[in-house]
Parts: C-alpha cells; structure tokens; sequence
C-alpha cells in the first residue's frame, strides 16, 4: 500500500483525535490534578510516600464532598527518576489530560524542567519539597523548607549548645552550598564563626581523611549538609572513629530519606536536625493526618518531611480554590496571595504572598533511638531568604530562580 | 608527630581498600582477561550477603563478613561463569556488554529485593585513641584483611598445585589440556575464586560504608584503574598500584580536599599509564607473581 502525504494527514489527524476524545468524555465534570513524581528509580524513596500523600489528601477532599461541588480526580505521573520524562509527561499533562493543576517534581532540576512549560500552559504548579529557595514566579507555589527557615534555627540553638567553632560538611552542589552561606549568615548573627567548610561530590564515601582532618581543626561541633546515600558513610565511620562522644553534629539533611532509619542508633543518636514536621510531634492536626495515613495505607514508616509538605501542598490549593469559588488560575492564585493558611501535619502553614512560598512552623529534633524526638518547637518561621530577593507584589512577571547573596 | 600517625594510618587504609576492591578483578581480570563490568555489583553482592546473614541470619559478623559473603558469591559467580562468561571467553567486546548487562540486571535485582536506599551493619570494632586523634579501630581489621588477601592470592598461586594449574592454564590453555587438564573447569574455578574475593571485599567494607543498589559504581572505576595500572602480575602490581594510588590520593587530600585527592588519583593514573603503558609490574617486576 502507497499512501501519499495528504492520506497520512488525514490518517495522523483522525487517530489523533480519537485518542483525545475519551479523555474529554471521561472528566467532563470533574476537576483533574496532575501529580509529577518519581516513584520509581532511584529516587522512589522520596516520591512513593508524596504520591502517597496526593492520594490522602483528595480522598480527604472528594469525602467531604470535593472542591466547588466537583470530584477531584488525580491523573498520577510517574517520572522514573529521569529527568527527560519530567518536560514530556507535563506537555502531555497540560495538552491531552488539560490538568487543572500540577502538583510535583523532587529535585530542583526536575522543577526547572517542568516550570516555564507549566507557566506558558497557564497551569497553576506547586512544588512542595524542601529545596535551595529563591524561586520566584507568579505561577508556582514553593510549599517545602528553605534553607533559611533551617539554618535560622538550627546553628543558633547549636552554639548555644555546644560553642562557637562550626565545621561544615556539604554536598557540592547547589543546594549544600547554598545552606552552607546561610549557615555562616546564622553563625555570625549568634556570635559563632565557620573555621571550614568542605564540599563533597554526591559520590564520596570515604570521610576518613576529613574525620582526622575535623579533629585537627578542633571544632566544637560539625553541621553537616550531606545528601545522599554515599555520605551517609560519614556518620559511621564518625561513629567507627569513636569521636560521637566528643564532638557533636548538627544536620539540615536527615531524614527526607528516612536516615535516621538506615543508621544505627549508636551511630545517629544525639544529632540534631531541624525541620518542619516529625512523626513525633503530638498537636491534634498532625496525630489525625498519621491517624488517616495509617488507616489508609497500613503503616506510617514512611513518611518524611517532603511527604507532609505535599499534603501541605494539596490542602493549600484546595482552600485558594474554595476562597476563589472558581478554577481559574488567575483568581485561584489571586485568593491563595491573600495569605491563606491551614492547620495540618506540620502544624499552621501560610502562603507568603509576595514570595509563594510559606510559613511555617519549625521544629528541633534530636535523633534517638531511630526516632525524630521534637526538643523544641519554634512558630511561624518565614522564608526569609526567598524574601529578600523575590517581590511578586512589584513584580508579578518574574520568572527567576535567583541565586541568593548574603 | 600525632597527625604524622594519622596520615600514615590513614594512607594504610586507603591501600588497603584499594587492595581490596581490586583484588577479585586481578584474578578475573588480571590473569583470566575477562573485562568483568559487574565487577561492582559482586563486592555489593558480598555486601548484601554480610548484613543479611548477620542481621536477618543472625550469624557472628565475622562469620558473616569472611565466610558467608566470599561463598554466597562463589557461588554466584560459577553460575554466572556456567551460564554466560563461558561462551565468550577471549571475546572482549562481548563479554563487556553480556557483563554489562549482568551489572544492570543486578542492580535492579537489589532495588527490587533490598529497596533503593542503603543498608549496613554495624561496625564491631570500637575507635582508639592515638595522642589528641580518636581512630577508627575497624580500620586496622580492614588493614589486616588486605594483607591476608594478599598473601592468600600470593600463597595459592605460588605454593599449591591448584595455583600452579591455574597459571598455566591462562598462559597456555592448548598446552594444559594436553596435559590432560580440564581447562572449562580450570576456568571455572579461577573465576569463582575472583567472585570470592570480591565478595570479602564488599562483605568486610560494608559496615564501613553502606551498600546501596548502585553504590557499585563507587568501587568498579578505582579497581579498573588500579588493576590495569598495576599490569600482568597478579600479587606484584596489586601491591604496587594499590600502594602507588593510596599514597598520591591520600597526600593529595589531607594537602587539599577529597575531591582534588580524586582528581589526583586519576591524573597520576594517567601519567602512570603514559610511562608505563604495560603497567607497573610490565616495567618492574616482570615474570614475578
């Protein structure tokens, strides 16, 4: 069979929209959520438990009779750790599926993939994970920890603790360096001094040299910005050197993979994190959301600081939507700028207007025994660094992700 | 003079885990010419036989970590010798990508059974003090294991008839089986003896650093690297290039930081092999073991 170019066209168009029929007929009436997420590869152990909490959080919705008098169906993604799917799968979210909004991606690379797309769609997007900060556009909302909202607590309480003299250890890349600034911004302010800060490829794992190096240094403590599974070797061999007793660690990364899991008690023991949610923590918002987790999918192990955030996230959207009484991105994002707020798993989460991203509470936790025990709480932390760059008020039509100076 | 210790000490470990990572690729590699790219996975495997054995098990560690780990990938090792490497011995690209594939299949076969993240046990050996430094005392035992596969390597070799066979079939596969050697079960063994000893080194580093599906990557460049520096001799070039990298590496990084003591490794490699384009032991210990 010949077929010449005007029967292909035709052949092309009519295949095509049959395949966009069904999807049309099918949601007709009800509101669809794009989720973007790995949930597989070697990042699933961030993305599994989020899509688990996007799946919590509009049951919770559609059984309270859904959103504007709709049910909210979530169309789920799975990007497979690699980076490629993230700018296909939201082309195909925001041209076949015609997604309402989307909520997702882990790593930054895989937000700056999907970002400017989402925003020429004029798709509402929110990225709920802990991250660098300094995103600064009209049409997302940034729901996770900034480094600030970290540091600003953390190293204060750790030199109140345990001294002046920091040693850094930091993943060499854009987010380890970035915290690593903050964390000399914060130390300065407590009266505190950095004496050395050494950066790590995701891939070392071998601390031996930096663990007699540290000691020669003499600090009175480490803060440690390690990302990954390879630096988690660090805190066994700490352990191995027998140097847990004598000089204590401060860290802004554990636990988003569940860390303290993976270390034994006598390795992890004692160190102290500072983040926004814990499993521990006892206010009535929290123990419902791991009350409704359990019930749902059997256990709460799993859970982490990025899941909640993305409970955080779905929550936020639908109250801008209830404020709105619409779907339309401009006037959903108009109510959400007004400074909505709720009350979940990490406590009370208000959207920043000026800056879409939030604040909220803070929480110092001491590892033990494998679990995240909150020694202090600290309310309504803003995400000060994002807001001394980024002014949506003044400037609606940034775009920027901006490098923050301090 | 304390920090003098240190940096010997920790130079000795950097050696030490050279040596180890690259002992089992300086039998398959070394002596058998198998480009073996999973090379990674089996000191992972070892890794993962360790803590299972050790926490689900609850078999002695040192058991765990010196018997359970080299044998579990012994026998791995001959079923993948029976079943793959066989056919494609003197074959190089060949093996490469069949090994290649062997490497991809077993990671996604650790993701599936042990979960992405990493797993480890404890280290069982508690740190010491040496004047204002507190050292890690599981380093020595990882020390003394290098050396004792070393000499092991060295001894079986050089000392039995099985290492004797084993030589010369590699050298002359035709003359021993006119000998009335069974080459394929010569072949075998060699190989499932490399697989062992890539197990022992993933079996006693695991508590050290934690193994995850593809922490393979961390140990496979470093162990090509020194075994093809280290040239045709087995026990010799092992030394040497493990010695030679371990010294440039660690200087390197208490001089500046790890990442340029990663770089220098790399670069003396590279100007080693200029040199020495047949390796350390192709200059300088020539017809040794």
């Amino acid at each position: 069979m010949t077929l010449n170019r005007r029967q292909f066209v035709q052949g092309a168009s009519a295949a095509g929209a049959l395949a966009t029929v069904p999807s049309v007929a099918m949601g007709a009436d009800s509101i669809k959520f794009g989720s973007i997420l790995d949930t597989s590869g070697i990042f699933e152990a961030y993305g599994k438990p989020m899509e688990k909490a996007h799946i919590l959080a509009l049951e919770e919705i559609n059984a309270a009779g859904g959103l504007l008098g709709r049910k909210v169906e979530m169309i789920p993604y799975d990007t497979q750790s690699n980076m490629a799917l993230y700018t296909q799968y939201a082309r195909r979210m925001t041209r076949r599926d015609k997604v309402d909004v989307v909520h997702g991606g882990i790593l930054s690379a895989s937000r700056e993939a999907i970002r400017p797309s989402l925003r020429k769609a004029k798709t509402l997007y929110f990225y709920n994970t802990t991250y660098e900060g300094g995103v600064c556009d009209r049409n997302v909302f940034c729901v996770g920890t900034t480094p600030a909202q970290q540091s600003a607590i953390l190293v204060p309480e750790a030199i109140k603790r345990w001294g002046k003299k920091i040693y850094v250890l930091a993943a060499d890349y854009n987010y380890g360096q970035i915290t690593t600034n903050w964390i000399k911004f914060y130390a300065k302010q407590a009266g505190g001094e950095v004496i050395q800060a050494d950066y790590f490829p995701l891939n070392v794992s071998d601390f031996g040299s930096t663990i007699a190096k540290i000691q020669k240094a003499k600090p009175d403590m480490i803060c440690a910005v390690l990302v990954g599974a390879a630096h988690l070797s660090f805190y066994r061999q700490w352990a191995a050197a027998g140097m847990k007793k004598k000089i204590p660690i401060a860290t802004t990364t554990m636990s988003s993979g569940n860390e303290h899991k993976i270390l034994t008690p006598s390795e992890g023991d004692g160190i102290i994190v500072c983040q926004s949610f814990s499993p521990q923590a006892d206010f009535p918002s929290n123990k419902a959301f791991l009350a409704a987790w359990k019930k749902r999918f059997g256990h709460t192990n799993d859970i982490h600081e990025i899941a909640a955030s993305s409970y955080d996230g779905v929550r936020l959207w639908a109250e801008g939507v209830k404020k709105a009484g619409t779907l339309d991105r401009m006037k959903v994002i108009e109510a959400l700028e007004s400074g909505i707020g709720y009350t979940g798993p990490t406590g009370k989460v208000t959207i920043d207007g000026k800056t879409h991203h939030v604040t909220h509470d803070m929480h110092l936790i001491e590892v033990k025994n494998q679990t995240l025990t909150i020694a202090k709480s600290y309310s309504q932390i803003p995400p000060s660094d994002t807001q001394r760059v980024c002014n949506l008020e003044k400037n609606p039509n940034d775009t920027k992700q901006y490098e923050i100076k301090i | 003079m304390d920090l003098a210790a240190v940096v010997v000490y920790e130079i000795l470990y950097t050696i030490a885990f050279l040596a180890l990572i690259s002992a089992g690729l300086a039998v398959v590699f070394g002596m058998m010419r198998v480009v073996n790219l999973a090379h990674g996975e089996f000191v992972l495997l070892g890794g993962y036989a360790a803590i299972v054995s050790h926490n689900t098990l609850g078999i002695n560690i040192f058991v765990s970590m010196l018997v359970v780990a080299p044998l579990a990938v012994a026998v791995f090792g001959v079923v993948a010798e029976r079943l793959i490497i066989r056919f494609l011995y003197g074959r190089l690209i060949n093996t490469m990508l069949a090994t290649w594939g062997l490497s991809l299949a077993m990671i996604g076969a650790f993701t599936l059974i042990f979960g992405p993240t990493t797993t480890s046990i404890k280290a069982p050996i508690g740190g010491f003090a040496v004047g204002d430094y507190s050292l890690s005392g599981y380093t020595i035992f990882i020390i003394a294991s290098a050396v004792g596969v070393v000499l092991l390597i060295f001894g079986v070799l050089k000392y039995t008839r099985a290492g004797l066979i084993a030589r010369g079939a590699m050298q002359s596969a035709d003359m021993a089986s006119a000998f009335g050697y069974d080459t394929s079960k010569v072949y075998m063994v060699t190989f499932a003896a490399g697989s062992a000893l890539s197990g022992l080194a993933g079996g006693v580093l695991a508590p050290l650093v934690g193994i995850g599906p593809t922490a393979g990557l961390l140990y496979i460049a470093k162990a090509f690297i020194t075994v093809i520096s280290g040239g045709a001799s087995v026990v010799s070039g092992l030394i040497a290039s493990s010695g030679f990298f371990g010294i440039v590496s660690q200087a390197v990084t208490f001089a500046t930081n790890s990442v340029i003591g990663e770089i220098g490794l790399l670069v003396a490699a590279v100007i080693l092999l200029r040199l020495l384009p047949t390796g350390i032991s192709g200059r300088f210990f020539r017809d040794r073991l």
